[in-house]
């Protein structure tokens, strides 16, 4: 009963941990960012600044907007939420870890995008129209790709449950693979893609005939503009937490691990997201947005690398 | 009284509904009886398929002494009869309630109420036949009723041929799954499947049983390259009709392969798995592609179908390699995924047809160009429809997700398979999967967002009203079974044991027995899915969300023109259309899919004429394969022509040398 009790503790633990960590990764991203271009940039707390604003205020509603336009912020954010409550973090095999695998994680970004394509086209907007169709265009490219690259995880670790496959990551039994790899560096791509980072999409662009998400969302104001903010940083984290938890799982409190070792853990997660928003913002600084149409072929690489690697492994099991 | 005699009775009864249809087509109420009469006489049907199905009633057998004199008309009722009985009369129950109300709306319903409960008694027909004369009999007989349905409106532009293309593919159809029970039949005759069963095939001839039921069934169930007929056909029809030959009889022809390739023919041979993987991904990818190109919403769902139809058949076609190298309980896990998505998509299917034809009463507009706002204005359909587009993608917590789930699943356990071939086309036939279930979330977003959302395009759009109570019920029914059968898919998982049981020789693992209900396909530390959960955990982060940020924050409302990055533009032909929301996908797989090609006619500067983008997009399958066998058979018919204009002398020699090239053919004759 205690143990259920504890597990229950982690559990909400990491809800809060993962949607309290959002916008602090957003903002030493921004920062960093900024100090990359000799700029001063805003302080790293800014983004929960601008989200506690943004609450505050009444939401202008369009007048033909339904009511859909007035709920889809809360399902895209509950959809992104429960997807990154159950990405291990700190600490593998939590209570709920076993209730979605990664197939299901995907599918509920899946769902978070879908509701959010339909918002774009709620007012009658050709901003909106225009956000929803290139999304729609990125995720039938990036899904697939992210779904090859569960092929890859799922064959080498022997399943789609992310705990075990974070647990066989971290154990010994995992050599250097030419898959993991081809894995990584599709799973980079879908990444960058899907939170419309640099070479995507400029998260810090309006007014521009280049963007996505942003004109998806230009009709939201007020609380539920914070909502879907919240919601895109949480995205972010989540891919990153992703990536760490898959390709990095130094200090991951594994199943049935003390309370200890689990802060041990939490400690070491915080760092692991620091590194990787550095990482991130030198890599959205170093290059150059690509033209709409050139993401495609971006993510077709993806696709093809995360499909090589599956196929990889597919024949190897002869072999051996 | 056995279920199986409740069932035939029923039948007899539908039959005899449909003579009642004929003769009181024209008197007022008419509509209300028979659609009554046939949703009391499905549930019926429904209740005993479903008594059959869970009560693991032992199969029963009936010999009628009707059709070929030396063994009558033979009837069983097993659990895969059950089953498919199930997804059937289900979706026709619901068909009728809708029926009711829609049926108000019929113009001639001369035309349609005789048909409706034929069609319902052919396809229940089929199910329980047991001989193969019974079972091709009463497979036309669904065949031409549907085809009369598809008729009834035979004025309308496009519907004639809508019907010719279909009656020549049927036709098609049923010559190949003729030739194919005729193979497995024999030379001594042996028509009953009990005979079948016993008999077994040599197998080279094996595999031509095959290949023929897969012709056969196929283009019934919209393979691609069989599919010519469904887009055409199913969207002509009237809706509830439309929903039955979308949900429900591409279904009979799954039973149709599910009965030959797994019950009828014995041990399968492991490259029939081949054929049917390779064909089950590419029909996904490509009706698909196709139905993002539509912009008739009726057509769109038609299209959908035959997506659909390729991931049912990706589960069958892995079902068919597992068994083929003895690997049962792997087996038990593709073939337990295709049936469920045989029974999801029937509902989800169903349920958007009922929509898109609520939407036709409404506002007389198929055209999603002409539509947009309907959610302001038929709020309760708009919402069943949402629940069906979601189910649709394959997004959780509906049930869509938990078919493809499983059929992932099962291609993740495939490395396992000792030949290279499958080994190479499994991860292939995944990527394909995952490729068509996020195209058709992005289908789903424009077929939702173009016709409900946005603001009304025409005059009809802004008219509309909301759709009559039996519409409405019959559409919120299925939407609540979509859920449902997101949530707690174990239910449906174990009903489908006994069925999968007895085709591959295991089953999948108890499900219901799982801690908070969640599904397990093999062991908890491979995989495990808990709709349930994720359901209550999305309504819990929601509300939570919501009810925070109203307490703590603000909850006011300003309602102010629309913003648009300050140039709103008040005519509503600036919005994006269906065309405008897919172009970006046809400019990336168009090119190669369609051979789509886009030409920017500019006019030069000072002419004041518009500037015009023409699109030209090939149906490569229709050009490649079709147009090809039409001319061929027009040059031929053109050539025979002349035999008309014979003298009689020129005609007696005819005869006269026919006669003498038959007697050398007999004489020749080893």
């Amino acid at each position: 009963m205690i143990d259920l009790a504890v597990n229950l503790i982690f559990q909400l633990l990491q809800m809060l941990l993962v949607v309290g960590l959002a916008p602090l990764l957003t903002g030493l991203v921004r920062k960093a960012k900024a100090r990359l271009l000799r700029r001063k940039g805003p302080p790293l707390l800014q983004p929960y600044r601008d989200l506690a604003r943004l609450a505050r205020k009444e939401a202008v509603v369009a007048d033909s907007a339904s009511w859909l336009f007035r709920i889809v912020p809360y399902v895209v954010f509950a959809a992104t939420w429960v997807a990154a409550a159950l990405i291990p973090t700190f600490a593998t095999g939590l209570l709920f870890s076993w209730s979605a695998d990664l197939i299901a994680i995907i599918a509920l970004l899946g769902a978070a995008r879908f509701f959010l394509a339909l918002a774009g086209l709620d007012v009658g907007t050709s901003f909106g129209g225009l956000g929803a169709s290139r999304e729609a265009m990125f995720a039938t490219l990036a899904e697939p790709a992210m779904i090859v690259i569960v092929f890859s995880l799922a064959l080498i670790a022997g399943s789609t449950q992310l705990s075990t496959v974070a647990a066989f990551m971290a154990s010994s039994a995992v050599g250097l693979r030419v898959t993991l790899g081809m894995a990584l560096i599709a799973l980079i791509i879908v990444a960058v893609a899907e939170n419309g980072r640099i070479p995507v999409d400029n998260p810090a662009t309006h007014l521009e005939l280049t963007m996505v998400h942003e004109a998806m969302i230009l009709e939201y104001s007020g609380r539920h503009l914070a909502v879907i903010e919240l919601a895109s940083m949480l995205k972010l984290l989540l891919y990153i937490s992703l990536i760490v938890c898959v390709f990095a799982p130094w200090g991951l409190a594994i199943a049935d691990a003390g309370v200890v070792d689990r802060l041990i853990g939490a400690g070491v997660y915080v760092i692991k997201l620091g590194v990787a928003g550095l990482i991130l913002a030198m890599f959205e600084t170093s290059i150059a947005k690509m033209r709409v149409f050139r993401v495609p072929d971006f993510l077709g690489a993806a696709l093809m690398l995360g499909f090589l690697g599956a196929l990889l492994l597919f024949v190897s099991r002869t072999l051996k | 009284m056995s279920l199986l005699q409740a069932m035939l009775a029923c039948d007899a009864a539908l039959l005899a509904l449909a003579v009642v249809g004929v003769s009181a087509a024209r008197r007022a109420g008419a509509g209300t009886f028979v659609y009554g009469a046939a949703l009391a006489l499905s549930v019926i049907l429904l209740v005993a398929a479903a008594a059959a199905l869970i009560g693991r009633a032992a199969p029963v057998g009936l010999t009628l002494p009707i059709g070929l004199p030396w063994i009558g008309a033979n009837f069983r009722l097993d659990a895969l009869s059950a089953f498919f009985a199930l997804v059937v009369n289900l979706g026709a129950a619901a068909a009728s309630l809708y029926g009711i109300g829609y049926g108000r709306h019929e113009r001639e319903p001369g035309r349609v109420l005789p048909f409706f409960p034929a069609f319902l008694a052919g396809m229940n027909l089929v199910l329980i036949a047991d001989d193969a004369y019974t079972f091709l009999v009463s497979w036309e007989f669904m065949s031409l009723a549907s085809w009369a349905l598809v008729m009834a409106h035979h004025r309308e532009a496009g519907n004639a041929r809508a019907g010719f293309v279909y009656i020549v593919m049927a036709s098609f159809g049923a010559l190949a799954l003729l030739l194919s029970f005729a193979l497995l039949a024999g030379p001594a005759g042996a028509y009953t499947f009990g005979a079948m069963r016993a008999s077994s095939v040599p197998l080279g001839l094996a595999g031509l049983v095959l290949v023929l039921a897969l012709l056969g069934a196929g283009s019934k169930a919209g393979l691609v390259p069989l599919h010519v007929w469904l887009p055409l056909a199913h969207p002509a029809a009237p809706s509830h009709v439309s929903a039955l030959m979308s949900g429900v009889m591409t279904k009979v022809a799954i039973y149709a392969f599910v009965r030959v390739a797994f019950d009828l023919l014995g041990p399968p041979a492991w490259w029939w798995s081949l054929a049917v993987l390779a064909l089950g991904g590419m029909t996904s990818v490509i009706g698909v592609l196709y139905a993002l190109m539509q912009h008739d919403l009726k057509r769109l769902l038609a299209y959908h179908t035959v997506e659909n139809i390729g991931i049912i058949f990706i589960g069958l076609g892995l079902a068919l390699a597992f068994k083929a190298f003895n690997m049962p309980s792997v087996a038990a896990l593709a073939l337990t995924a295709g049936l469920l998505h045989v029974f999801n998509h029937s509902l989800f299917k169903s349920l958007l047809f009922f929509g898109a034809g609520a939407v036709l009463t409404a506002t007389g507009e198929r055209d999603m160009e002409h539509l947009g706002g309907l959610i302001r204005l038929m709020p309760l359909t708009a919402f069943a429809f949402l629940v069906g587009s979601v189910a649709i993608s394959a997004l959780p917590p509906f049930n869509g997700f938990v078919s493809e789930w499983l059929t992932f699943q099962a291609i993740l356990l495939s490395p396992q398979l000792p030949s290279w071939a499958l080994k190479l086309l499994v991860p292939a036939v995944g990527a394909l999967l995952a490729l068509s279930a996020a195209l058709a979330a992005a289908c789903f977003v424009k077929a939702f967002g173009i016709t409900f959302l946005g603001r009304p395009r025409t005059e009809a759009a802004k008219r509309a009203v909301e759709a009559d109570r039996f519409s409405l019920a019959a559409m919120f029914a299925f939407a609540t079974l979509c859920l449902i059968a997101g949530v707690v898919p174990g239910v449906f998982i174990d009903a489908l044991a006994p069925v999968v049981s007895g085709l591959v020789g295991a089953r999948m693992p108890v499900q219901m027995g799982i801690d908070w209900l969640s599904i397990v396909p093999v062991a908890e530390s491979r995989s495990s899915y808990n709709g349930l959960l994720v359901f209550l955990f999305i309504v819990a982060a929601a509300s939570l969300g919501a009810a925070t940020i109203h307490r703590l924050a603000s909850d006011a409302v300003r309602r102010a023109p629309a913003w648009d990055c300050g140039f709103p533009e008040a005519n509503p032909a600036t919005q994006y259309t269906a065309t405008s929301f897919a172009e970006p996908i046809r400019r990336v797989f168009g090119g190669f899919a369609f051979r789509a090609h886009a030409a920017v006619d500019m006019p030069a500067p000072g002419d004041m004429r518009p500037a015009r983008v023409k699109v030209v997009m090939y149906d490569l399958v229709w050009e490649t394969i079709y147009l090809p066998i039409v001319a061929a058979v027009t040059h031929l018919s053109t050539r025979l022509n002349r035999l008309q204009f014979l003298t009689i002398r020129q005609y007696l020699s005819v005869v006269f040398a026919a006669l003498v090239a038959l007697l050398l053919v007999l004489a020749a004759w080893p």
